[in-house]
């Protein structure tokens, strides 16, 4: 078969470009410019896919990105996408694609029984049955389960890549249709950014579906000349393939830009598949025309039944007749419009109209063409199973509900259904705008501007071309003008002519049928299948607000979000509760207009973009040295440098014992570091810590604890005096961010009377500890210019020196228990400093050691880590620090520690437990209980918060927040495991070196 | 008329004509013993308990809008009882057992699919998290249990565990009760359940002040004039302020966007439900086939309805990271709701400074799935005007006295 | 996604912020004398405007000033912007308005 359908003249395709698809297996040829519908339409090809409930045959429904019906499975393997609409397809040489939702073919699908049951199946049958017997409705769910869906997920990961980009205009003008256009030239002519958008692949809009005349020549010629002018402008960026799908507030407009889509498979490179504009406007015009609503009587959704205006577009762009003898049921003067198109590209024409009489202009050329005339007539239903073969037509009643006379039938292949039209309002009520419902027009049109938007055209209810060009053109010079460009500009719109301008209609929301029964083929949202019968039985039950009824029903729930369905399924329902259309109200319209890809909303931030790595100047050496990592806040931490063959714990025994009896080296960088300074700046640490800070004498370093203002600790660490009115705070390593907000918060809302500045000062330093028996050591070899005995530099001071020749500034900390030095120099230096502490340092059996080994050390001493041993909910005197919460002053949380609750007896403290087996190590997390039970519930008295087996004791510790844990060093406890009961004795957290002799030797 | 397959059957061939309405539309009468203030899920949960427990049956339920208007038909459906506190296992249990035989109980399919709850770790903090949430909620005597990746990966199939990822799955926790039911369903059939027990379900009626003298509820202003009621329970999700505002009185809540969003349906590929709290994101797919996707609340107040945009990319980037494979299926429908957010991510559901005057609210992004456990203390409460113990910890006084019950970690709020 | 005026840089998105919560809540001058129910309201009780809502934001990535945001909870209308100290603008809306 080729292109039997296909018109020799005309249209935008060009027939010197074939491309050669498959579809459903059969291999077609179409041209470059055609859709992938219109491609089949040109080969005869209506049946496309089957219906989501009741399987039926579906054939192409429209033209546009409203398209219920033709979803189709693109492409294969890793480049398939499910649910994409022909319509939208732009051809491409070697396209592949599939029906969906049908098995074992489109033709003959196994699940069209289900039409056959359509009666068991009325909406929301499922809520009314399955119940039964209880323990088969996980059987039932997967044959419902497995009934629903439409097209397939890829199993394998998407090659393409996504981009994402920020812009900025004065006017962005959503469509390129007469009114679009018309408002972008005026805009842009001021010398405004503008930005123009448009779905589609060229622009045009409805001008490249009618057969107008702009000035005496065919509109495209006007559109040509409009589309040079804007593309030759600096300021206008024109884009098409681009979707406008969602309007925030302040004027945040979201559009998706098909970039490669319509190129084929491999062979764009590496260039981005999509790419998502993230546009502030300073003035918003939409001018997103309109759709055309289709007409309910029955079987309206069989194949070769469209809207009119698809079929017009069909015949005039694509140069496809998508039938040889048409039936047009329409109720307004654009039906006849199509309907004389239809006839002069060589397509019989009946005519099929709900009102009396059409334009006078438009009945005199439908009579000159010789074409059936039924005035007062609707079509009563369609016959044909895979395309329509017939359909029976009667006359109207006076009052327009119910029929007179008999029916007689029409052959035809194809029903074009034009039943008025709905401006796309979608961005319109995404910016918060409300509809108002003008009777004369039968459709809802935009109320007051919410933000700094105007409608323009047929997006706005203005249905006749030549107050499109002109309310366009108004609308971009006022745009502009409020976007502060008010140069006066030349512009003039176009002379229009076109065939139909009036906006006569007469709505029939429901046709009549001959039987008293609910039409229940009567479809209303073609997607879902949801049918008018099914809106009265949602009504009858109860569910008559509309949102209830689109729930109950799924009108308006399918891909499409009910474009050609919202608007009749709501006048449905006013119909049958006997409401108003403008009291009845619409469902909320959500973003997204038409489906983004999620691809192009994660855009590059996915993989290794997904988050920033952060890493230490030694990083490298920690790589080369077969470091296995640990993730803390965005740094990678070495957590542990295994050995040959080594596990992760027989990598950690040797780390601990060559920091306990030689020397151990941590990169201690990430911890975070924050300079304060300033006159006040001693008070700010006063009123931050819960201890005293202004005794603390330049040279010395204390430890402190931040608690929130409800009491809990939130942070703790070292800080060292540098100077009267300096200090460096150090935070733990995946809080500093935090922190230093913390400390902004309060000096510049609470205190803005404190002299005090802060400042993040983590990147500039790199920080290599060392620590253990012989690092004082190595520090003497290469540090000549500091004293470094324990007189003169002691425990919890600090001084400034060169090591290996660097600048440095040298801390007496220690958080493995042992004597330790935290040398800091320059960033740029950390490597170099911690290539020669391990080249020196060899001799003494110098030994990196990462998180882990770190974490064993210190839980050894009974040294806590805010957010590991606290949970949010844990007070300084609840771990054993109530020395450290000054009685003398204010502080952040003072007043909390007072509250009923912080005074309770039985709060959780923190503890040591032994295990009666030495050599059980218990899990972190694991639960002590009151009582061992058979069954639970199980009372809980406590849980594990670090837990470790210490090379050095010999047995395994553990660190453990216990209910009046303080008071019952001695006891025994039981933790219950999932597979066991353990048994240990509480007692004081210090497992090693409880009086810090070591640390201060 | 009982909904059953035969039912069904029968109807069918009357073309489904005479089907009643699920619920009467009642005027409001002048008087009630009590009203609900609130027709989502929790409000007609807590009349329907109310009639049925504590045999009252001159009630009422106030709606603004329309039933399940509100964050009942907004939410992303998973039903968990996957807590960390005593406290909040037991009613959250209470709910999961109820919801276990809500269908039949009120003859309305609700589609509750026990497919099982994933939660993922990504570092060794969430690892340890994660075993004293699993070792806990066990103790209660809750189904939990501990995934490695591999077992994580047979688990939900499509799951990305590589270790090469930025941060890698290290393992999961698993309540194998828990799922997704179906959230109108919900409404609508506690809806029914209470209409049939006698309660009137008063729609488009909007509340506009409470009415007390000597510090004693007497009813409530309301757009169709004052419905007087001697006790009067306010559950209207993230709107808890403005009621409470009403009755002269502050609440400790916060009400912030929470977003949500679903894919297009396609075929059956994910038969669980995921969350993660590092990469942060919740995935589902609806019986419907959509992929039912959600995550973290908006950093700011407000009562629109709607989210910032930047929240919703920053959970997709997420979702790819997690499920790669979904890269080429599309966003269908992005909506908001607004959730009332207390301090320390639990609920408040007691009495108030005004006699007769109770409030359940503060569930934050957790309150579909507690909503039966909810609505059956909820009704104790007004009921006998004295919570039950499964809600006594809840209290306003809470807040003054420090017994505090924080649940940030299981609450799936960004922290 | 709001543009947000900051009065030291100018309009930037949301994305450069952080929110902070209510604004003009007091600390006790002196907490220790503080009830608990005082003491409770100053750290958990909100307004929580339906409406006009005065806050505080920080604009983070930017300077990292602190200042006031006057916003409407429903439309996200930003009706006015202004620095730490300053008195709240009165806003004349009284159909929404339910703070101070």
């Amino acid at each position: 078969m080729s292109q039997g359908y296909r018109l020799f003249n005309g249209g935008l395709i060009q027939r010197d470009q074939p491309r050669t698809f498959r579809f459903n297996g059969q291999e077609y040829i179409g041209f470059a410019g055609d859709t992938l519908a219109s491609a089949l339409l040109a080969n005869g090809v209506h049946l496309v896919g089957r219906s989501f409930k009741y399987h039926r045959p579906r054939g192409i429904f429209s033209a546009g990105s409203e398209e219920p019906n033709a979803l189709v499975q693109l492409e294969v393997g890793a480049y398939t996408q499910p649910n994409i609409r022909a319509t939208q397809i732009e051809l491409y040489q070697g396209l592949i694609a599939n029906s969906q939702n049908c098995w074992p073919s489109v033709e003959f699908d196994i699940h069209q029984i289900n039409s056959v049951f359509s009666r068991l199946l009325p909406s929301g049958f499922y809520y009314k049955t399955f119940m039964w017997p209880k323990r088969m409705w996980m059987t039932y769910e997967r044959v419902i389960r497995n009934a629903a869906g439409m097209g397939k997920a890829p199993t394998e990961n998407d090659p393409d890549i996504y981009d994402k980009t920020h812009a900025h205009c004065d006017v962005l003008v959503v469509g390129t249709g007469a009114a679009g256009l018309s408002a972008a030239l005026a805009a842009a002519r001021t010398g405004a950014r503008v930005i123009v958008a448009d779905e589609q692949s060229t622009a045009g809009g409805s001008l490249l579906s009618r057969r107008i005349q702009l000035d005496d020549e065919p509109a495209g010629a006007w559109v040509d000349a409009a589309v040079l002018e804007l593309e030759a402008l600096e300021n206008v960026t024109l884009l098409t393939r681009t979707t406008v799908t969602s309007y925030f507030e302040h004027n945040f407009v979201v559009a998706a830009q098909r970039l490669t889509d319509h190129l084929p498979l491999g062979s764009c490179g590496d260039q981005p598949r999509q790419r998502l504009w993230k546009i502030r406007a300073s003035q918003v015009i939409l001018a997103t025309g309109a759709h055309e609503r289709p007409l309910v009587f029955k079987n309206n959704d069989r194949p070769g039944v469209m809207l009119a205006n698809a079929a017009q577009t069909y015949v005039n762009r694509y140069a496809v007749r998508p039938g040889h003898k048409a039936v047009v049921f329409c109720n307004n003067d654009s039906g006849w419009e199509a309907g004389l198109d239809l006839s002069d590209a060589g397509v019989q024409v009946t005519l099929v109209d709900i009102r009396g009489q059409a334009a006078p202009e438009l009945e005199a050329q439908a009579r000159d063409r010789d074409l059936e005339i039924l005035t007062n007539h609707v079509v009563v239903t369609a016959h044909g199973r895979r395309h329509v073969r017939q359909v029976e037509v009667a006359r109207l009643n006076s009052d327009a509900d119910g029929l007179s006379g008999s029916s007689r039938i029409i052959d035809c292949d194809l029903v074009c259904m034009a039943g008025g039209w709905n401006p796309a309002l979608h961005l319109f009520s995404q910016s918060r705008g409300r509809l108002s419902y003008d009777q004369n027009l039968s459709c809802f049109v935009p109320g007051e501007s919410v933000q700094a938007e105007r409608s323009a055209g047929a997006a706005n209810g203005t249905f006749d071309l030549g107050f499109a060009f002109s309310e366009g053109r108004e609308a971009g010079k006022a745009a502009a003008a409020d976007a502060g460009f008010r140069q006066r500009t030349k512009s003039v719109s176009p002379k229009v002519d076109a065939k139909s301008n009036s906006t006569d209609i007469r709505p029939l929301w429901l046709v009549p049928s001959a039987s008293d029964h609910p039409p229940a083929k009567s479809f209303v949202d073609f997607q879902n299948d949801a049918t008018a019968a099914d809106l009265q039985l949602a009504v009858r039950e109860g569910y008559r607000s509309v949102e209830h009824a689109k729930r109950y029903t799924t009108t308006g729930m399918g891909t499409d979000q009910g474009k050609t369905s919202n608007v009749n399924a709501l006048a449905i329902i006013a119909q049958i509760t006997g409401a108003s259309i403008e009291a009845t109200g619409t469902t909320t319209f959500r973003p997204p207009y038409t489906p983004i890809s999620f691809g192009t909303l994660a855009g590059r931030d996915v993989g290794e973009f997904m988050d920033p790595v952060r890493r230490t100047p030694m990083h490298e050496w920690h790589r080369a040295h077969g470091a296995c990592w640990e993730d803390v806040g965005q740094w990678k931490r070495a957590w542990y440098y295994p050995q040959e063959g080594e596990s992760m714990h027989d990598a950690t025994r040797r780390e601990c014992i060559a920091t306990r009896s030689a020397i151990g080296i941590l990169d201690a960088t990430t911890l975070g570091k924050i300079e304060i300074r300033g006159p006040d700046a001693a008070v700010l640490l006063n009123r931050i810590y819960t201890n005293g800070w202004k005794s603390l004498p330049v040279g010395a370093c204390r430890y402190g604890l931040m608690c929130a203002e409800d009491g809990f600790i939130f942070d703790d660490g070292v800080t060292l005096r540098l100077a009267e009115d300096r200090f460096l705070m150090h935070t733990t390593s995946g809080n500093a961010a935090r922190v230093l907000d913390w400390l902004e918060i309060w000096l510049q809302t609470e205190w803005p009377d404190l002299q005090v500045y802060c400042n993040s000062v983590t990147e500039q330093w790199a920080t290599a500890a060392i620590s253990g028996p012989f690092a004082r050591q190595l520090l003497a070899e290469l540090c000549t210019d500091v004293d470094l005995s324990n007189q003169a530099f002691p425990f919890m001071t600090w001084c400034t020196g060169h090591v290996a020749g660097i600048p440095a500034r040298i801390a007496r900390v220690s958080f493995t228990g042992e004597v330790s030095f935290e040398i800091n120099v320059a960033a740029d230096y950390g490597m170099a400093l911690w290539s020669q502490l391990m080249l020196s340092g060899e001799k003494y059996g110098i030994t990196p050691f990462g998180t882990e080994t770190m974490h064993i050390l210190r839980a050894e001493k009974g040294f806590i880590i805010a957010g590991q041993d606290t949970d949010g909910t844990v007070m300084p005197a609840d771990v054993g620090l109530a020395r450290m919460v000054s009685s003398a002053k204010d502080f952040i949380g003072k007043r909390s520690m007072l509250r009923p609750d912080s005074l309770r007896e039985d709060r959780h403290q923190l503890v040591g437990l032994r295990t009666d087996n030495p050599k059980e190590v218990l899990p972190e997390g694991a639960q002590i209980v009151a009582e061992i039970k058979p069954e639970p519930p199980i009372e809980m008295i406590g849980y594990v918060t670090s837990s470790y087996w210490s090379e050095h004791l010999g047995h395994s510790i553990a660190l453990a927040m216990l209910e009046k844990g303080a008071s019952r060093h001695g006891e025994q406890v039981w933790l219950s495991l999932a597979d066991k009961q353990v048994r240990a004795s509480v007692c004081d957290p210090r497992f090693y070196d409880p009086n810090g002799e070591r640390m201060n030797g | 008329m009982k909904y059953s397959f035969a039912s069904l059957l029968r109807n069918a061939f009357s073309y489904h004509e005479n089907w009643q309405s699920a619920w009467r539309s009642p005027e409001p009468k002048r008087e009630y013993d009590a009203i609900i203030v609130g027709g989502g899920g929790h409000g007609l949960a807590t009349a329907y308990y109310m009639a049925k427990e504590h045999g009252m049956r001159n009630i009422a339920v106030i709606e603004k809008g329309w039933l399940g208007g509100g964050n009942t038909g907004r939410n992303t459906t998973i039903i968990r009882s996957n807590y960390l506190r005593d406290n909040s296992a037991q009613i959250y249990e209470h709910a999961l057992k109820l919801y276990e035989g809500l269908s039949q109980e009120l003859n309305y399919n609700i589609m509750f699919s026990q497919r099982g709850v994933l939660n993922l770790a990504h570092n060794q903090h969430d690892l340890r998290e994660l075993s004293r949430r699993v070792n806990a909620i066990r103790l209660n005597g809750v189904d939990s249990e501990f995934l490695n990746p591999q077992q994580t990966k047979a688990f939900c199939p499509i799951l990305n565990v590589s270790p090469n990822s930025r941060y890698p799955v290290l393992g999961a926790s698993l309540q194998r009760r828990g799922g997704t039911a179906r959230h109108d369903a919900v409404a609508w059939g506690y809806a029914r359940g209470a209409n049939n027990l006698g309660v009137d379900i008063i729609q488009n009626c909007e509340v506009t002040g409470i009415r007390q003298s000597d510090g004693r509820v007497e009813g409530v202003e309301t757009s169709r004039g004052f419905i007087g009621a001697k006790k009067v329970g306010v559950v209207v999700s993230g709107h808890a302020s403005v009621l409470a505002d009403m009755a002269g009185f502050r609440m400790p809540i916060e009400s912030h966007p929470l977003q949500a969003l679903v894919s297009e349906p396609i075929k059956p590929m994910h038969d669980t439900v995921v969350m993660s709290n590092a990469v942060h994101v919740y995935v589902s797919q609806s019986d419907k086939g959509e992929l039912v996707i959600g995550a973290g609340i908006d950093g700011y107040c407000g009562y629109s309805q709607r989210g910032s945009f930047p929240i919703v990319e920053e959970q997709i980037n997420a979702l790819v990271e997690l499920f790669p494979i979904v890269s080429r299926l599309r966003m269908m429908r992005q909506w908001g709701g607004t959730v009332d957010v207390c301090p320390d991510a639990s609920p408040i559901i007691g009495k108030t400074p005004v006699k007769h005057l109770y409030f359940n609210c503060g569930w934050g992004t957790g309150g579909f799935k507690a909503t039966p456990g909810s609505g059956w203390a909820f009704a104790h409460t007004i009921a006998q005007d004295e919570p039950h113990e499964l809600n006594a910890p809840y209290t306003l006084e809470r807040f003054n006295s420090g017994y505090l019950i924080d649940e940030h970690g299981a609450a799936a709020v960004a922290h | 996604m709001l543009l947000i005026e900051c009065p030291y840089c100018g309009p930037r998105d949301e994305t450069d912020f952080k929110c902070g919560g209510e604004a003009h809540i007091t600390r006790p001058e002196k907490p220790a004398d503080a009830d608990d129910q005082s003491w409770g309201d100053y750290l958990f009780m909100r307004t929580n405007s339906m409406g006009t809502h005065y806050e505080m934001w920080c604009h983070s990535h930017g300077c990292r000033r602190w200042f006031n945001v006057c916003r409407d909870t429903l439309s996200n209308k930003i009706h006015a912007v202004y620095k730490m100290g300053e008195p709240p603008p009165r806003v004349d809306d009284p159909t929404r308005s339910r703070s101070q």
